[in-house]
């Protein structure tokens, strides 16, 4: 490359360096490569040029061009990147600021309860069954093998409405265990349903509720024993707790539609005042159950001599409140915002014994 | 049932202790409800003298008493009035619990005096309110001794909680047996029962039975007369086993009546002879006749009840309780003694109606051994005697015992096969033997007649769960429950899904899920289209909930005010539940309703990006569209009316219906209805009816998705400025949007309300944007052009818009 060309080049980069803006940076390129442009010009005059030189100084000429195009392009990024930082920096925000409201409610710890016990019986097989709230008197009562004197019918416990011309009056049912009838009467066995609903009972004090809710659980073949009763609720209790060493113990008790009855304890401590789930020394009342009574099984229809089984039922609010460590039973129905987010479950929280992460 | 380790002891010879008594009542089904043992809390209590008391240098009322406790003098403070130089008393030692008052007793200075431990009153130790002064013991109380043996108080008492069925172990007999039957100790003989004693003389007063129809009401009255006797206290080992299983010692007949309700569980009555007009006659009570009971108050008969009466009048509730009138006193001096049956069922029912639950009651209405009247009758005349002196008459009998005799077959193999456990023949045998059952027969096939005090075993289910319970429950081996399938098949019901994905759509939209109760007031069950006579309550707890809801807003309302009084002043709550509706259906087993329901109360969240807003009807259709997407309702083939029920305000409310078939209601809540739960709106709700919902069929498919069709062809939005009336709502112009091509236009949405400025008074300016789909080829200016001119003419002939120019 000549001096010329040379020095012509070095002004260009200098001019191009000294452009302090993109309008600058552009005024540089047409005073270069414009149409008039020094660099233009001298591509003009190439063609004046003798043969001889014509080919060196083209190519001189060429790599000018593409130096000045080479720096202008560099400066151009760089002004981008000087003009975007300062854009940027113009444009921060306070991101300690609020996010927007994007409130997130929550389940009651009764309904994520019913989900669990679902789940973990849903895998012994058993699936749901369901009745109405407002019972006929028989499948409440008689099919149960509750007499009409039983003290479970006086008006102490149960709730009644009111008669229509002359009729039985209907109840409110005060245990999940009519579905047990409406189950046997509908549908053939083998039968293995879980019952969760509400139940009523006309009690009301710091451990009674009017209302409350109760799963029932039925298995009916021709063959299940009381072994099979401890075997299926011993892994309830211990899946329900997420407790795998848990003491299950079943006691002597008596229902007037299991035969023999028994009621359920599991293990716990209360070390300090704070009760805990687990091996201890003590125990725990958690649900009733049995061998379903022969006069029941005959009275949805079916031979005792052919089909027995069990059937239990417990009380979902209590179990929720031992697990969880909920202080006050009344508070599960008072709607209260605060305690329904305190106790409450996200509704993301789909409880199942294997979508959780293993230990 | 209460009873004390040495009663018990009385009918079972053990060496067990405590602790493995109490294990096996538990395991025999007569759960053990507590065990008070002041033996243990009492330990550290000592029987100390007061070897010398002087006045305080710092406080007139206080004493500095040295004590000698038998293995050391130490210093006391006491504030007693009696302590004393020379008495003996009840000494605590530093750190030991005081249960009277609930604390650890440390060491202190009392007014600048060192105080080693605490000489106790009744009322700290917990044996009586008495807080007068301290505890005196005797003067001959040997130094050191513990406290709870000087007072008889070592005897450890258990509380059982006995199941009904039980009526054996409603006396410390039975309880025994069960014990013996486990293995626990041998079954003792009881001296006098079974035995007769001679009378001396006969009865001046007769029996008469006089039950018309209900002969079974009382079918058996056992009875004598005695004379010179004298009613003084009974002995001191009777009050003393009355006062540990929570009965006051009263006079020496009473506490034997006692007695015998405790011990046997044999109710007893004793009547004042010369209170007595005539002769004894048991009858059906008068409707109105009234009884003054021993219990001071006066109760009303009617003819269902079994009375013990004389030629005068009622005395006595039969199996409940006695008659004041006729009562024994310290005076009394001839007796006559009842021990007699009561109909179960008949009992329970009287003593509900007049609200006494006595000892006897307990009894009778369980179900108490009828070879006990005579036997009764017979140990507690020799115990009388014995306590009261007087001669006793010849027995006066009326009725006779009822058939209680009766046997069923027990299969041996039954126990294996109902209980999972295999227990010899032998050993079957022998466990209802020791029960009390006169078995018959061997090998496979076995007869057993239950004892006269068991009338809950009624079949062969009742005798294998006999032998399985004295076996042991821990006994029986567990068995696996398996799926009877390797993967279990889906659970739900098609309603317990639909609730189960409404509540996680629901609280997904931000709303907190209440459970709230099935009944509410019937007052206020009418304003909401419910309180109808048959929905209600015939016994409700309170007149707050005396009528079943019609819908789960008014009880989410309530709990939205009650949320709002607290200060949480917004908020939104949901509820997924049933409700009952009015009219005959409704109280049909199936005439309960699955709804979703939910409320927002207060304003949208003060927030730096955007400004709060009251919650509005539009709030509560979204939550009612999110709850209906949730159960796979066809949200996009819905309309809206505004017809909503009158709970609703007027004009900010609506229905999604499908069809003429409405899935969901929301909108305000009535101003008139907020005020009648005194709360303040804006309150916004919805209540969706998810049943009503057409159940997604099975497609021929099955779960396959149809094809999707994705034009290759760009999408064009054109907006509109429609021009129309206020009374034309924007549903009627998109309607008629879409309807002018329903093959090219996607999609049609509001997207600004403008009133004012070159718009005329009682118009608005509704502006539209308009998404064009073309499948076939893409749209020219030509095209755009006539479906622009399509789209007004359709809006312009329904809803008579012009183009805002």
């Amino acid at each position: 490359m000549s001096d010329e060309l040379t020095a012509l080049r070095d002004e260009l980069e200098g001019a191009v360096l000294a452009a302090g803006s993109l309008d600058a940076l552009e005024d540089v390129r047409v005073r270069a490569l414009g149409r008039r442009g020094s660099v233009t010009e001298l591509m003009k005059s190439l063609g004046q040029a003798a043969p001889e030189e014509r080919r060196e100084r083209g190519q001189a000429l060429n790599r000018l061009k593409q130096a000045v195009s080479d720096a202008i392009d560099a400066r151009k990024a760089a002004l981008a990147d000087v003009e975007l930082e300062r854009r940027l920096a113009a444009e921060r925000i306070d991101i300690t600021l609020a996010a927007r409201p994007a409130p997130e409610g929550s389940l009651h710890p009764i309904s994520q309860t019913i989900d669990e016990i679902t789940q973990i019986f849903g895998e012994m097989g058993f699936r749901w069954a369901e009745g109405p709230d407002i019972e006929d008197d028989w499948y409440n009562f008689t099919a149960l093998n509750i007499p009409p004197e039983h003290p479970a019918r006086q008006e102490m416990d149960t709730f009644y409405l009111a008669a229509e011309d002359g009729s039985a009056r209907p109840v409110l049912r005060t245990h999940t265990s009519p579905v047990q009838i409406r189950t046997m009467l509908s549908e053939p066995p083998p039968l293995r349903v879980i019952v969760p609903g509400r139940t009523y009972r006309s009690d009301h004090d710091a451990t009674h509720s009017p209302m409350f809710h109760q799963v029932e659980g039925l298995a009916i073949g021709k063959s299940i024993h009381m072994g099979h009763l401890k075997g299926c609720l011993i892994a309830f209790c211990r899946a329900f707790f997420g407790v795998a060493d848990l003491p299950v113990r079943f006691r002597p008790s008596h229902f007037p539609f299991t035969e023999p009855s028994a009621e359920v304890d599991i293990g716990c401590t209360r070390e300090g005042g704070q009760l805990r789930i687990g091996a201890g020394g003590d125990w725990l009342e958690i649900l009733g159950s049995g061998m379903v009574h022969p006069k029941v099984i005959a009275n949805c229809g079916l031979d005792p001599e052919e089909w027995q089984g069990f059937a239990f039922g417990m009380g979902i609010e209590r179990i929720a409140m031992l697990k969880y460590g909920i202080p006050d039973l009344r508070t599960m129905y008072d709607s209260d915002l605060r305690w329904l987010r305190h106790y409450g479950f996200r509704p993301l929280d789909i409880p199942g014994l294997i979508a959780e992460a293993a230990e | 049932m209460k009873f004390t380790f040495s009663w018990l002891k009385d009918h079972l010879d053990t060496e067990a202790s405590l602790e493995e008594v109490c294990e096996a009542l538990s395991m025999l089904g007569l759960e053990v409800d507590g065990v008070e043992d002041r033996a243990k809390d009492f330990a550290p209590f000592l029987a100390a003298r007061v070897l010398a008391a002087e006045p305080h240098p710092q406080a007139d009322r206080l004493r500095v008493c040295l004590v000698d406790t038998g293995t050391e003098e130490v210093q006391v403070v006491c504030g007693a009035p009696n302590a004393r130089a020379g008495m003996m008393g009840v000494f605590a030692p530093s750190g030991s619990w005081i249960p009277g008052s609930a604390l650890r007793l440390k060491k202190a200075a009392i007014r600048g005096v060192e105080s080693n431990g605490m000489l106790l009153s009744e009322r700290e130790l917990g044996v009586s309110d008495e807080h007068e002064g301290i505890v005196e013991l005797p003067a001959e109380t040997p130094l050191g001794a513990p406290y709870a043996r000087v007072a008889g108080l070592d005897d450890p008492v258990i509380e059982i909680g006995l199941t009904p069925n039980r009526s054996d172990c409603a006396g410390i007999r039975g309880i025994a047996r069960d014990l013996a039957a486990r293995g626990l100790g041998r079954l003792k003989g009881v001296p006098g029962w079974g035995e007769t004693v001679p009378g001396a003389f006969e009865s001046p007063v007769a029996v008469r039975l006089e039950l018309g129809e209900n002969p079974e009401a009382c079918p058996l009255f056992a009875g004598r007369h005695f004379r010179g006797i004298r009613n003084g206290p009974s002995p001191k080992w009777v009050q003393d086993r009355l006062r540990a299983v929570g009965l006051r010692p009263i006079s020496a007949l009473v506490d034997i009546t006692n007695y015998f309700t405790m011990d046997m569980g044999r109710p007893l009555h004793v009547f004042d002879a010369d209170r007595l007009d005539g002769d004894v006659v048991v009858r059906m009570g008068r409707d109105g006749e009234e009884i003054d009971a021993l219990d001071g108050r006066s109760y009303t008969a009617d003819a269902t009840m079994t009375l013990i009466c004389d030629e005068a009048k009622g005395n006595a509730f039969g199996g409940i309780i006695g008659g004041e009138a006729t009562g024994c006193t310290e005076d009394t001096v001839n007796v006559f003694l009842e021990s007699a049956l009561f109909d179960p069922v008949r009992t329970a029912a009287t003593g509900r109606k007049i609200g006494v639950l006595s000892d006897a009651r307990y009894r009778f209405e369980r179900g108490v051994d009828p070879t006990s009247a005579v036997a009764g009758m017979e140990a507690a005349t020799r115990m009388i005697l014995d306590f009261c002196g007087g001669e006793a008459s010849e027995p006066v009998v009326a009725g006779g015992e009822p058939e209680w005799r009766r046997s069923y077959r027990l299969r041996a193999g039954r126990v294996e096969s109902l209980g999972g456990v295999a227990v010899p023949a032998e050993r079957s045998i022998e466990i209802l033997q020791g029960l009390g059952f006169e078995v018959e027969g061997e090998g496979e096939d076995i007869s057993a007649a239950p004892p006269p005090w068991r009338p809950d075993i009624l079949g062969e289910a009742d005798l294998v769960e006999e032998v399985l319970r004295v076996q042991g429950f821990e006994h029986i081996p567990v068995a696996d429950f398996p799926a009877p399938t390797v993967l279990p098949a889906p659970a739900l019901t098609r309603a317990a899904s639909r609730a189960a994905k409404l509540r996680r759509a629901l609280a997904t939209h931000g709303m907190a899920e209440a459970v709230t109760f099935s009944f509410m007031p019937a007052r206020r069950a009418s304003l909401f289209g419910g309180g109808e006579a048959v929905l209600r309550l015939d016994n409700p707890i309170s007149s707050d909930l005396d009528c079943m809801r019609p819908s789960l807003l008014p009880n989410l309302l309530d709990a939205a005010r009650r949320n709002a009084d607290g200060g949480r002043t917004a908020g939104a709550l949901f509820e997924v539940g049933p409700v009952f509706r009015p009219g005959a259906a409704a109280i049909e087993p199936d005439g309960q309703l699955q709804a979703a329901g939910g409320i927002r109360w207060g304003t949208t969240p003060r927030h730096w990006s955007e400004r709060p807003r009251p919650v509005d009807a539009l709030d509560a259709k979204a939550d009612a569209l999110a709850a209906l997407a949730a159960v796979a309702a066809p949200v996009d083939k819905l309309r809206v009316t505004a017809d909503a029920p009158a709970w609703f305000h007027p004009g900010r409310s609506g229905v999604l219906r499908l069809g003429t078939v409405a899935l969901a209601h929301f909108g305000e809540l009535h101003p008139r209805v907020l005020e009648a739960f005194d709360a303040s709106g804006p309150m916004a709700a919805f209540e969706a009816f998810p049943a009503a919902a057409p159940t997604p069929r099975a497609r021929a498919g099955g779960k396959l998705r149809p094809a999707l069709n994705r034009s290759a062809f760009q999408p064009v939005e054109r907006d509109f400025a429609f021009v129309v009336a206020e009374d034309v709502d924007a549903g009627s112009v998109l309607r008629a949007v879409r309807g002018a091509d329903k093959a090219l236009i996607a999609d049609a949405a509001v997207f600004d309300i403008y009133r004012g400025k070159g718009v005329a008074t009682g118009s608005k300016s509704l502006a539209v944007a308009v998404t064009l789909q073309p499948h076939d080829a893409t749209l020219t200016d030509a095209d755009l052009e006539a479906a622009s001119a399509r789209i007004v003419a359709a809006v312009a002939k329904a809803t008579g818009a012009v183009l805002r120019g």
